[in-house]
């Protein structure tokens, strides 16, 4: 890492107009501007509101179930062998992923806002099923962009929505993913601006967006700091967390960036392998670009076109990232690397064999970099993992590469 | 004097408005473009906004992308777009030419490489549509060293206070968008559009350019008793995508419904 960066001012960020360094800002169309503008004083406000607060943390608490374990996962470590391998398990979350702790906090923000419907973009289908759960305890009307693809393979995050009372629409344009249902949200907030709260799924999008779901998921790293403090004394020696807009890995990382001598490792999905180009891994294989309202990492093509994903995880399949981690990589205050699908499926299944833990496919790609990691450090150093989410919801797909028709 | 400048001052002096056609660069091919646009100028079009094709037109309804992604199949890219623009120079070197799209194509081929290469094609103006001046600054300077008019967007939305400095930061004219939501959608409400431009004039003297849920001759006539132009879009748009396997009827098809509303407007 450069020892010239002034990580207190890197911790900071963004400035007042939602730059973090050259990357984030606010690139969308004239008819959001206002939108945008009144969610960030409405925001700056009510984070620095008690009463707010208090109304997070609990539900964060009683519903959400928090704090989530810092698990040393013992048998994990020793078939590695290695660093101590701790788990952060926000698997363990109300509706099983880290997801639900930015929904929480966006329907707290609709509900003082008054809006009485809340739209939603999501891949995997765990972002989805966050906000329809809040939204059925909140009594707000629900809909969720979600690519016809992804709608195939997470069938069952499908059904859940519904059950929930929401509608999932079928994304059918561009490549049928993430990227395209966050298409598809964007023109529906902006036909409905004026009734409708949008909830962005990760720690992207225009500002206030990347900072707003960043401080919402930052309570990951702030148990996880204390509570390694707690079970070994000290601070870990590396936090490993997978990065798809990356919002479960910047809200581990954040509370941690002060920390000069914790590495952080983001693990970008690989796919078939980032020398094949069928990959979602914009740090490691992208340059800076435009998209979605941010200035970010981007995978596009030479003409400036957004180019098609792949990822064996639904999580993970989209062109861009949150911008606090495109400045991240360029200060050199984090690393990113990449695991292959085949790579994830070895961890996912290392995991549920030793461990009794079934991790999120998005999860095994962190999983599967923190195994390659302990090896080469030291047996009394620790790696913290972020299981962002559990696997229920990738049987069917993990079956489908078995072979095997549930 | 620019050719935007020059055409809008033309057109008040004949006590005209300006309608201002949009087609897809690239849609549904890329020899279609250049002789469509001589036929819409032929039809009365007397601005051009030329739609650069992306992947991800996130501003823009089903029609827009749907010809983004016809443009695309055929690989036209922003350097094929300014090459279209530099052929239709040669024959026409009066009708301003906008380029409407969004900012990433810009953006990898970096804002001065653009600029010089959009001059020298014949670009008059640029339309970002995710690009609101908050963030280009560095490049409305650009465009100006290279006589290139920075075109921006005010909305329903737009609140007076930030009426002021969209209009600051414009240049050549400004796009009001009539309704809220995506191109191609709702109709829209000539009253509220009417007050809403009255505020925009106490700010500026720019002419102003009124788009989204014009559809007919009808619609772009009311809007020209308010506006200095009549910004068309998604109607053509569609028309195109009916004759993507009659290709040889777009341009007399599109110049009939641009003649249409010419004549409507004129009358």
């Amino acid at each position: 890492m450069p020892t010239n960066i002034d990580l207190k001012a890197l911790s900071q960020l963004p400035d007042s107009n939602g730059h973090f360094g050259p990357y984030g800002g606010r690139f969308v169309s004239e008819t959001l501007m206002a939108a945008l503008k009144q969610l960030e004083e409405t925001y700056e406000k009510l984070w620095r509101d008690p009463a707010f607060q208090e109304e997070f943390d609990r539900d964060l608490a009683h519903y959400v179930g928090r704090p989530s374990p810092l698990y040393f996962a013992k048998h994990l470590t020793e078939k590695v062998g290695g660093a101590k391998i701790f788990l952060k398990r926000e698997d363990l979350n109300h509706t099983g992923a880290h997801k639900v702790n930015n929904t929480i906090g966006q329907a707290l923000l609709a509900k003082y806002t008054g809006k009485p419907r809340v739209i939603a973009e999501t891949g995997a289908g765990q972002h989805g099923v966050a906000s329809a759960t809040v939204a059925a305890r909140l009594g707000l009307e629900c809909q969720v962009y979600m690519g016809a693809e992804d709608v195939q393979r997470q069938a069952l995050n499908v059904y859940r929505m519904k059950l929930l009372g929401a509608e999932v629409i079928s994304v059918e344009s561009g490549t049928r993913t993430l990227k395209d249902a966050m298409n598809e949200a964007m023109r529906d907030w902006v036909t409905n601006v004026d009734n409708t709260f949008y909830i962005i799924g990760t720690a992207a999008g225009p500002h206030p967006y990347p900072k707003l779901v960043r401080d919402f998921q930052c309570v990951i790293g702030r148990e996880a700091r204390q509570q390694c403090l707690d079970q070994t004394g000290r601070l870990p020696d590396a936090l490993v967390a997978c990065v798809g807009g990356g919002s479960n890995a910047i809200g581990l990382f954040h509370p941690f960036i002060e920390d000069a001598d914790v590495k952080m490792y983001g693990v970008e999905a690989g796919g078939y392998g980032v020398e094949t180009g069928q990959h979602a891994a914009p740090l490691s294989a992208g340059s800076p670009g435009v998209l979605h309202g941010n200035r970010t990492y981007l995978m596009s093509d030479e003409g400036g076109q957004i180019l098609g994903t792949h990822s064996v995880s639904a999580g993970l399949d989209y062109p861009g990232v949150g911008p606090e981690h495109a400045y991240l990589k360029d200060t050199g205050r984090a690393t990113y690397v990449d695991a292959t699908d085949e790579e994830a499926m070895d961890a996912f299944r290392a995991l549920t064999r030793v461990e009794g833990i079934m991790p999120a496919i998005e999860s095994s790609h962190a999983v599967a970099y923190a195994m390659k990691l302990a090896k080469e450090m030291d047996k009394d150093q620790t790696i913290v993992v972020n299981l962002s989410g559990r696997g229920d919801k990738d049987i069917h797909t993990v079956a489908q590469i078995d072979g095997i028709n549930i | 004097m620019s050719r935007i400048s020059s055409s809008f001052t033309k057109l008040k002096t004949e006590g005209r408005k300006a309608l201002i056609p949009y087609v897809t660069a690239g849609d549904p091919a890329p020899g279609v473009t250049v002789g469509l646009l001589h036929a819409m100028v032929e039809a009365g079009a007397d601005v051009i906004e030329l739609g650069v094709p992306f992947s991800d037109p996130m501003a823009d309804g089903p029609v827009i992308q749907l010809a983004c992604e016809r443009a695309l199949m055929h690989n036209t890219r922003l350097t094929d777009v300014l090459e279209m623009v530099a052929e239709f120079r040669q024959k026409d070197d009066v009708t301003p030419i906008v380029l409407m799209g969004y900012l990433n194509p810009i953006e990898i081929l970096g804002y001065e490489r653009f600029a010089q290469e959009a001059q020298k094609a014949g670009v008059d103006g640029v339309l970002t549509v995710d690009l609101p001046p908050e963030e280009s600054q560095e490049f409305n300077q650009i465009m100006r060293e290279h006589d290139i008019d920075t075109i921006y967007l005010l909305a329903p939305t737009t609140e007076e206070s930030r009426v002021k400095y969209v209009c600051e930061n414009g240049s050549g004219y400004l796009y009001y968008v009539s309704v809220k939501g995506v191109t191609g959608s709702a109709s829209l409400d000539v009253q509220s559009v009417a007050n809403k431009l009255e505020v925009v004039r106490k700010y500026t003297d720019l002419p102003l350019g009124v788009g989204f849920g014009i559809k007919d001759a009808e619609s772009a006539t009311s809007v020209s008793k308010v506006a200095e132009g009549v910004i068309v879009g998604s109607v053509l748009v569609n028309k195109i995508a009916e004759l993507v396997k009659d290709q040889d009827n777009i341009a007399p098809e599109v110049a009939a419904i641009i003649n249409d509303m010419r004549t409507a407007m004129d009358s």
